[in-house]
């Protein structure tokens, strides 16, 4: 007699397309679902966002999450890489998180609901004269979540919303998927349901986050987790104990989280009392206009690489979208790498904070590989660091802050890996998931079933500004066409997006 | 705006046939200096009719010029500033293909025109076509 308790069975693991009889001999129950998007970030919330504009209902879409709210895990990334609620994140006035259009942008809004002229001039006037005469408006973090906050309450997110975790998603006999659900205990009398779906959606954010593999080598051998951090994981500790003693703290990493920390080392210098050096590990230390031709030449200086975001801005619906769409294997990982790379905006407050921290001696750059990082006498970690000319360097420092942003790979994720293993899913040339330009997984389709994904982990793909809001957005969009191709949903056009604006700016759920 | 060449062309001629069509129908029995409702008219979609041909060439010289641009976009401030070098040569091919209308209703009638086209493609278009923004401008 087989003995059920709705677990995973041995037989479902070893097998990568699952029949409905196999769950029911599991014991495991079936939910069906329409669509069902795994992860319950901001990947999701935009997909469940641009379906219920195309008139899907909250019935039809579940949202498998184990998070409490959709910007959870950024905000939390966020807190820990120094953005406080009143500091601005790198995102451009018109890629509107809680509004698929862009408009009325954060810039509009922010002025709008200004309680001073100051209030209402500036941000229109930075919005109208960037990045030519000021720097790019960019929305404060706090507005933007509480935007989202509205935008959950009108597309009655908590509705769609099934608590737990999700590890698996095969491919079902006779077409579409399950997604296997570990909901909280006690919430369910099984250890596990499925929901069954045509279309799946995965978009689960960063697979992990890692660490430069000196200091990873480091910590692990030495059990020093206090000292070297990575910015991304709380360690405010160190610039606590950064106010209280004079100390030397090491940074590396040239994109814009180093340049978070940075700032916050100097305001802390400058506000606090801190008596810190700076020094500034740069592998690669920009120090002019670089890049492939005069039609691309990107501004640099003082080691840093220079950019309004993440990419250049023509990436996201521009020229450099098209050539880049163009583009296979190679050719597509080349351009990728001279739009992208560690960079930074070059904004006014922080050039001006490094020139004071220069010219007052808290801030030193280094140019050079890292060999290794080794402890050091008077409880200094020492870096060893080979510098351009050859010669080596040895940095002794209190603090390491890894500022690198360094994503895992895909592997570390069980639901990813498990994709790789039984769905057909495969990488791309950067090693995350190979989409269809309108991203579809290659390789997963089960007809009549499709399995989509957005985020980080397409990166590599034929679309390079996929970890963004609007690249989250536009992912959503060329999902929900190809959705509409299908007839799962309405196709939003004119009319569509018109009366869908309007029910926005009432305040009415989608209709 | 991140503007591919097509993209440009498309808005420019969507926008003027449009946006700038009504306006001017609206704007033109209020211009000064305008004795006749109809010969206004005349006049005005004349200009119009220069600002939307003219500036096909002109969207040429801009799209060349962003090449230049590493962000390969195309700042609102040169979207409103671009409003300069524009009246002044529709003035010009106005004053050439004998267009009467007098200096001070050329100039709110351009210039009302141009800010408002410019407000038009920074914001609302996107409301109208979601996938305006995501396809360099393209309108089809």
């Amino acid at each position: 007699m087989t003995v059920t308790t709705g677990d995973l069975t041995q037989t479902l693991l070893d097998t990568s397309v699952w029949s409905d009889v196999m769950l029911a001999d599991a014991g495991i129950p079936v939910y069906d679902a329409p669509f069902v998007t795994v992860g319950g970030g901001l990947g999701s919330l935009t997909m469940a966002d641009t379906l219920r504009i195309a008139g899907v209902p909250t019935s039809s879409i579940a949202v498998l999450t184990d998070l409490d709210h959709p910007m959870h895990t950024y905000m939390y990334l966020a807190r820990n890489s120094q953005i406080p609620d009143h500091e601005r994140l790198r995102s451009d006035s018109a890629s509107v998180l809680d509004n698929i259009w862009g408009w009325p942008s954060y810039a509009l809004r922010e002025a709008f609901t200004a309680k001073s002229f100051t209030g209402w001039f500036a941000p229109l006037l930075q919005v109208a004269t960037e990045p030519v005469l000021t720097d790019y408006y960019t929305p404060r973090i706090g507005d933007v979540g509480r935007s989202v906050d509205r935008e959950t309450g009108r597309i009655n997110w908590a509705s769609m919303v099934h608590k737990g975790q999700v590890r698996v998603v095969r491919r079902r006999y006779g077409g579409g998927y399950f997604a296997l659900h570990t909901p909280p205990e006690g919430t369910s009398p099984t250890r596990r349901v499925a929901f069954r779906t045509s279309n799946v959606h995965i978009a689960v954010g960063y697979p992990g986050l890692k660490f430069l593999p000196d200091l990873q080598e480091y910590r692990q051998k030495h059990q020093d987790y206090g000292r070297v951090v990575n910015a991304y994981e709380p360690h405010d500790h160190v610039y606590e104990d950064l106010v209280r003693r004079p100390a030397v703290v090491v940074v590396r990493g040239a994109g814009i989280v180093s340049s978070r920390v940075l700032q916050r080392l100097i305001e802390d210098i400058e506000n606090r009392g801190a008596r810190t050096t700076i020094l500034h590990l740069f592998r690669t230390y920009t120090d002019g206009t670089h890049g492939p031709s005069i039609f691309m030449r990107r501004r640099g200086h003082g080691g840093f690489a220079y950019q309004g975001f993440n990419w250049p801005k023509g990436a996201w619906g521009g020229q450099l979208r098209y050539r880049l769409e163009n583009l296979e294997g190679k050719d597509r990982t080349d351009l990728l790498k001279v739009m992208g790379g560690a960079n930074t905006p070059e904004r006014k407050l922080w050039q001006e904070q490094l020139k004071r921290a220069r010219a007052n001696g808290w801030y030193h750059a280094y140019n050079g590989e890292v060999e290794d990082v080794v402890p050091g006498p008077d409880r200094k970690i020492v870096t060893h660091l080979r510098a351009k000319d050859g010669s080596m360097v040895d940095v002794a420092a209190d603090y390491i802050v890894d500022a690198t942003g360094l994503e895992g790979n895909l592997r570390e994720h069980r639901l990813l890996a498990d994709l790789l293993d039984h769905a057909g899913a495969g990488t791309n040339p950067l090693g995350r998931l190979d989409v269809e330009p309108y991203f579809e997984i290659r390789g997963t389709a089960n007809e009549p079933g499709r399995m989509y994904a957005s985020g980080s982990i397409t990166l590599g793909g034929y679309y390079a500004g996929v970890d963004s809001f609007l690249g989250l957005q536009f992912a959503a969009l060329q999902i929900a066409d190809d959705l509409a191709s299908r007839g799962f949903c309405s196709r939003i056009g004119v009319g569509r997006s018109l009366s869908q604006w309007w029910r926005w700016v009432r305040r009415r759920s989608p209709q | 705006m991140t503007p591919t060449l097509n993209g440009r062309l498309q808005t420019r001629i969507f926008v003027v046939l449009t946006v700038g069509v009504i306006w001017t129908l609206i704007v033109t029995p209020f211009l000064p200096g305008i004795d006749r409702v109809g010969d206004g008219y005349e006049a005005a979609f004349q200009l119009l009719a220069i600002v939307l041909i003219a500036g096909l060439g002109w969207e040429l010289v801009y799209h060349g010029l962003q090449q230049f641009r590493w962000e390969k976009d195309w700042p609102a401030l040169f979207g409103l500033l671009t409003g300069f070098n524009e009246g002044l040569s529709t003035w010009l091919l106005g004053v050439s293909f004998d267009v009467r209308v007098p200096g001070t209703a050329f100039l709110i009638l351009f210039s009302t025109t141009w800010l408002l086209l410019w407000f038009w493609v920074n914001g609302p278009m996107r409301v109208f076509f979601i996938r305006w923004r995501y396809q360099g401008g393209r309108v089809f």
